[in-house]
């Protein structure tokens, strides 16, 4: 039994005992309202913090027209699968588990893990484009995957792949290099865009702006719902464009370009400027870039020595061969040195001696005496190694100089390379001494050899110039007015009539019997232009054609190279191809055919309708 | 008042009231617990909670049916059988701590047995041989009781449990009239096993319980034993740290600063602030509060459950709470002061301390006052086997306020 001391005592631990649940029930109650009344509202935020996310709303990018709106470039949707961020053996982990099943390889998995060490608290985005099968992969195995997130994002698509691939380019990640770059400022990481082309010529027009949108995320970081939100932004989708590019031609093109080949082909309205097509090969294909191009595929087109991804219109130069005949042509009209019915000193007899070097003329037998219009059309480099020596060196320079082929033509392209011509004789001098070089350089400048190297775009302007008698428009590929601009380039600055004589030799080149590139005439039209065979050093040599018809009311210009496109004895690769691309644009625009008759005839037949006695 | 506490079978009234109105608070917050729009296992359970409490009920009323003197009778039983299955369930246990016994349809943890076990058998031993306590050495059997589960749990190991075994120890001896000094002497040791991370920190302690032997002077044999003891406690920590398992040990580590790893230990402390701070004065709702209803808060439905209700009953839901809580601690406080029963009296007290150390564990764990023990909260908490003890523990209780 208790007694009555003990009784007293425990009385006294008792009240210990109610005192230490009163304290301890007073410190939670303290600790509870400095939590929940003075920090309530801190703690408010960070809740809202927790579940809160801002994500980003990509605006599609503007689709791109060709002349006739069918769509080159456009978007489909499409998904995205990205890793939450995280510890790093979890995403690892994660990053395992994923890539049996989307196929990723071991080199991309280790691309994506030093992607995610570099960038620790952003979602890790393993693929960019994403088809049914993997997103459904994922998400009917959710539980499994939940710090993987699948996103709708617009995806890029180019109907015609290949033929349209060196004049869009191609979309990627914006790198981090790039993301330094003022250009992009406000751009964030993770964002598409265009890497080359017109993609990234007019990355400004055609991005348009993400939105951002405010959502509620749950513990595993997936989006429960939307939130209403006053800082939520929608995306604006991008600009479209429209190109003066005819898709139909451009295709074409594609599929004409001799197989295994390498080249190019540009052609213009040399009334606009509007680039109709613009094709380089070997191509690829930018629809494989969208979303991230493997690496594998990426170190197969770099390492190609076809050199795929060059761009051989406005990015590559090669000597011009004898399409350069016309501008020695027209500069030596220009100076007084040559008219059309000039002839030269020495007939052509398959080759010209000039001190101890034999200069040879293509065609080995020799031309014996040509008019520069007979030249032109024959082709003839006896002749033209005594024009270049008749002109000069210095009045040569400065002629070719004064009509732009030091330039860029200014298409909207980027790296866009000029062509170069030795600008001085001190050039000579300092490239090979000042004994170690002769007048005679001027015969092979005079036939587009030696120190001259020109892109496809400038001897098309120069052409275009010629067949319009004007200071052409810069070439551009957009239908957009600011760049209608005319520069006082490739003004060839001759009288109609001198011009026109020699748009009459180039229309003998292709239609009359013996003209070098008789084979590639048009049955309805009048094409007029000049042959071009590029000696090169590391092969054959260069096939070239450039010309324009309707020779007198032309529609388009067009400028064409294969390389090593015309082996000796066999016929050049680029005029046919030139003369098939001319054929099918002036079809489809309606053009009026000549069907090469004499203008008379035209008037009798349109004034009669009947065809001419 | 005598009036009202002998109504027969029932015992103390407001205490029934309390614990009825608390039993149906804690099944209403299980069920928003389980108010998630993630998958989680807290979904539906408040269910199966309910059948637990009817199970518990029926513990309840045996246990209020059992005579003190039965009772005594049973405690060295309870107590043997309570080992047996401690001993048992270190060889065949199941559940994330190897801590569960399964048992047909259900699982039984032994340590909530082994509790009750030992809190009867020390009021047995306490209440039997009433003695002045001079000696520190008269103190090996209460001791000796305790000592053993405690060894048993910690070898699982639950911390947790082994924090209830203390304060049980604790309880008993001071309920009986141990001077405070001696209880401090007993368990300085295992003060200086934690303290004994820190060389300087356990010298101070060492100092001080050297400076108490000087000036309370027990025996030179008990002095010899409390020294040897404590130096043994400070040299025994770092080895007895490492046989932790990691989780145990993170946790402790997260009390000191939880920003030490916010996605993983420390998340759990971090969201609890967040959860009950931002239920400011009166809360996000029932069941409506976004931290648990997006699963940033863990195990909702166990051990931070008190967070749920300051996330969606606000400080005003949290201050009813702590007054139940209070009520309650209090009532039984008194129907332990009340008891003419020594044997009785000590058995309440116990299990007032053992109540008293889960609600003070778990709350202060939920607002990072105390290190996340993993003790659930009495009546609240979603678990079967705790629901079963502490609705027996009431049923005990119950019995000795009727045998006044």
């Amino acid at each position: 039994m208790v007694d009555g001391g003990q009784i007293a005592s425990r009385r006294q631990r008792g009240k210990s005992a109610s005192l230490a649940v009163l304290a301890v029930l007073s410190i939670l109650s303290v600790t509870f309202f400095r939590l929940q009344i003075l920090s309530g509202n801190h703690y408010k935020l960070q809740s809202e913090e927790n579940r809160f996310r801002a994500i980003s709303v990509p605006a599609p990018r503007g689709t791109i027209y060709d002349r006739r709106g069918r769509i080159i470039a456009d978007n489909v949707p499409g998904y995205t699968i990205s890793i939450l961020p995280g510890p790093r053996d979890t995403i690892v982990k994660t990053l395992g588990r994923l890539g049996k099943d989307l196929n990723l390889s071991e080199v991309k998995k280790d691309e994506l893990i030093v992607k995610n060490r570099a960038r620790p608290h952003e979602p890790l985005v393993v693929l960019e484009n994403a088809n049914f099968e993997q997103v459904s992969f994922v998400e009917e195995r959710r539980p499994q995957f939940s710090r993987v997130v699948v996103e709708y994002r617009p995806q890029r698509r180019y109907p015609a792949g290949e033929a349209i691939a060196h004049m869009i380019g191609y979309v990627g990640e914006i790198s981090d290099r790039e993301l330094e770059n003022e250009r992009f400022s406000g751009y964030k990481a993770g964002r598409t865009i265009g890497k080359a082309g017109l993609e990234a010529q007019y990355e400004e027009v055609l991005s348009g702006d993400n939105g951002v949108r405010y959502v509620e995320v749950n513990a595993l970081g997936l989006i429960v719902r939307d939130i209403d939100s006053e800082r939520g932004q929608i995306a604006f989708p991008g600009n479209d464009l429209q190109l003066g590019i005819d898709l139909d031609i451009q295709v074409l093109a594609d599929s004409i370009f001799p197989a295994g080949m390498r080249g190019g082909v540009v052609a213009l309205d040399p009334e606009t400027g509007e680039v109709i097509v613009l094709y380089s090969h070997p191509t690829f294909d930018p629809n494989q870039f969208v979303g991230g191009i493997p690496t594998d595929l990426w170190d197969t087109l770099r390492d190609d020595p076809d050199k795929p991804m060059l761009n051989r219109v406005s990015t590559a130069s090669y000597p011009p061969g004898s399409t350069w005949k016309l501008i020695m042509a027209s500069i030596g009209m220009e100076t007084g040195n040559l008219g059309i019915d000039t002839y030269m000193q020495h007939p052509c007899r398959g080759g010209l001696q000039y001190g101890n070097r034999f200069f040879r003329c293509w065609q080995g037998s020799g031309h014996q005496g040509l008019d520069l219009s007979g030249a032109i059309k024959n082709s003839c480099n006896v002749f033209f190694y005594q024009a270049g020596q008749r002109i000069g060196l210095d009045e040569m320079m400065e002629g070719v100089k004064r009509l732009g082929f030091g330039e860029e033509t200014g298409i909207d392209l980027p790296f866009e390379i000029a062509g170069t011509f030795p600008p001085s004789r001190e050039w000579f001098d300092e490239r090979y001494g000042r004994r170690g070089w002769t007048e005679s350089v001027v015969w092979n400048l005079a036939i587009g050899q030696g120190e001259n190297q020109q892109s496809l775009l400038s001897m098309a302007q120069f052409y275009a110039a010629l067949a319009t008698g004007e200071p052409p428009i810069m070439p551009h590929l957009a239908r957009l007015e600011l760049l209608d601009q005319r520069f006082s380039l490739w003004n060839v600055g001759l009288p109609t009539e001198q011009r026109n004589e020699l748009i009459e030799a180039m229309v003998r080149v292709v239609n009359e019997p013996g003209g070098t590139a008789f084979g590639s005439r048009l049955d309805r039209w009048t094409l007029a232009g000049k042959t071009g065979t590029a000696q090169n050093p590391h092969g054959e040599p260069h096939s070239w054609f450039v010309g324009f018809a309707p020779a007198h009311d032309p529609e388009i210009v067009i400028a064409a190279i294969v390389e090593q496109g015309h082996p000796d004895g066999m016929p050049s690769l680029a005029p046919p191809l030139a003369a098939r691309i001319v054929d099918q644009y002036l079809e489809s625009i309606g053009t009026t055919p000549e069907s090469n008759l004499k203008e008379e005839d035209l008037v009798y037949t349109a004034l009669t309708g009947q065809s001419p006695p | 008042m005598n009036l009202t506490r002998r109504i027969s079978g029932l015992g103390d009234p407001l205490l029934l009231g309390v614990i009825i109105l608390m039993s149906g608070l804690g099944i209403a917050m299980i069920y928003s617990a389980g108010q998630v729009e993630v998958r989680s296992v807290a979904t539906g359970i408040w269910v199966r909670q309910l059948t637990w409490l009817g199970v518990a009920g029926i513990a309840f009323v045996v246990m209020s049916r059992m005579s003190i003197r039965f009772l005594e009778w049973l405690a060295p039983w309870v107590y043997g059988v309570s080992l047996a299955l401690l001993l048992l369930v270190l060889g065949i246990g199941t559940g994330p701590s190897g801590s569960w016994i399964e048992l047909g349809p259900g699982r039984l943890q032994p340590v909530e047995i082994a509790k009750l076990g030992t809190i009867l058998m020390l009021a047995r031993i306490m209440s039997g041989n009433p003695q002045d306590f001079a000696g520190l050495s008269q103190l090996w059997k209460p001791v000796a009781i305790v000592a053993t589960p405690f060894a048993l749990v910690l070898l699982q190991p639950d911390l947790g449990s082994a924090i209830i075994f203390g304060a049980i120890l604790i309880a008993a001896l001071f309920w009986s009239g141990v001077p405070l000094v001696k209880i401090f002497l007993l368990v300085s040791p295992a003060i200086s096993l934690l303290l004994g991370f820190n060389w300087i920190v356990w010298g101070g302690w060492f100092l001080i319980v050297a400076m108490c032997l000087y000036f309370h002077r027990p025996f030179i044999v008990e002095s010899l034993g409390v020294i040897l003891a404590n130096f043994a406690g400070g040299v025994l920590t770092v080895p007895l740290w490492n046989t932790l398992a990691d989780y145990q040990k993170n946790r402790l580590l997260v009390f000191l600063n939880p920003e030490v790893d916010p996605r993983g230990s420390g998340w759990h402390l971090i969201q609890s602030k967040v959860a009950i701070g931002s239920g400011g004065l009166f809360g996000q709702g029932f069941a409506a509060g976004p931290q648990k209803r997006l699963a940033f808060l863990p195990e909702q439905h166990t051990d931070f459950i008190f967070s749920v209700v300051g996330e969606e009953l606000g400080f005003l839901g949290a201050l009813v709470f702590f007054a139940l809580f209070g009520l309650l601690l209090l009532r039984v406080l008194r129907i332990a002061l009340d008891s003419a029963d020594e044997f009785g009296s000590t058995i309440v007290f116990c299990l007032f301390a053992v109540m008293f150390t889960h609600v003070t564990l778990n709350l202060g764990m939920t607002v990072g006052l105390l290190p996340i023990a993993g003790l659930p909260l009495p009546l609240i908490s979603y678990g079967g086997s705790f629901l079963l003890l502490t609705y027996a523990g009431f049923g005990m209780i119950q019995r000795v306020a009727s045998e006044r």
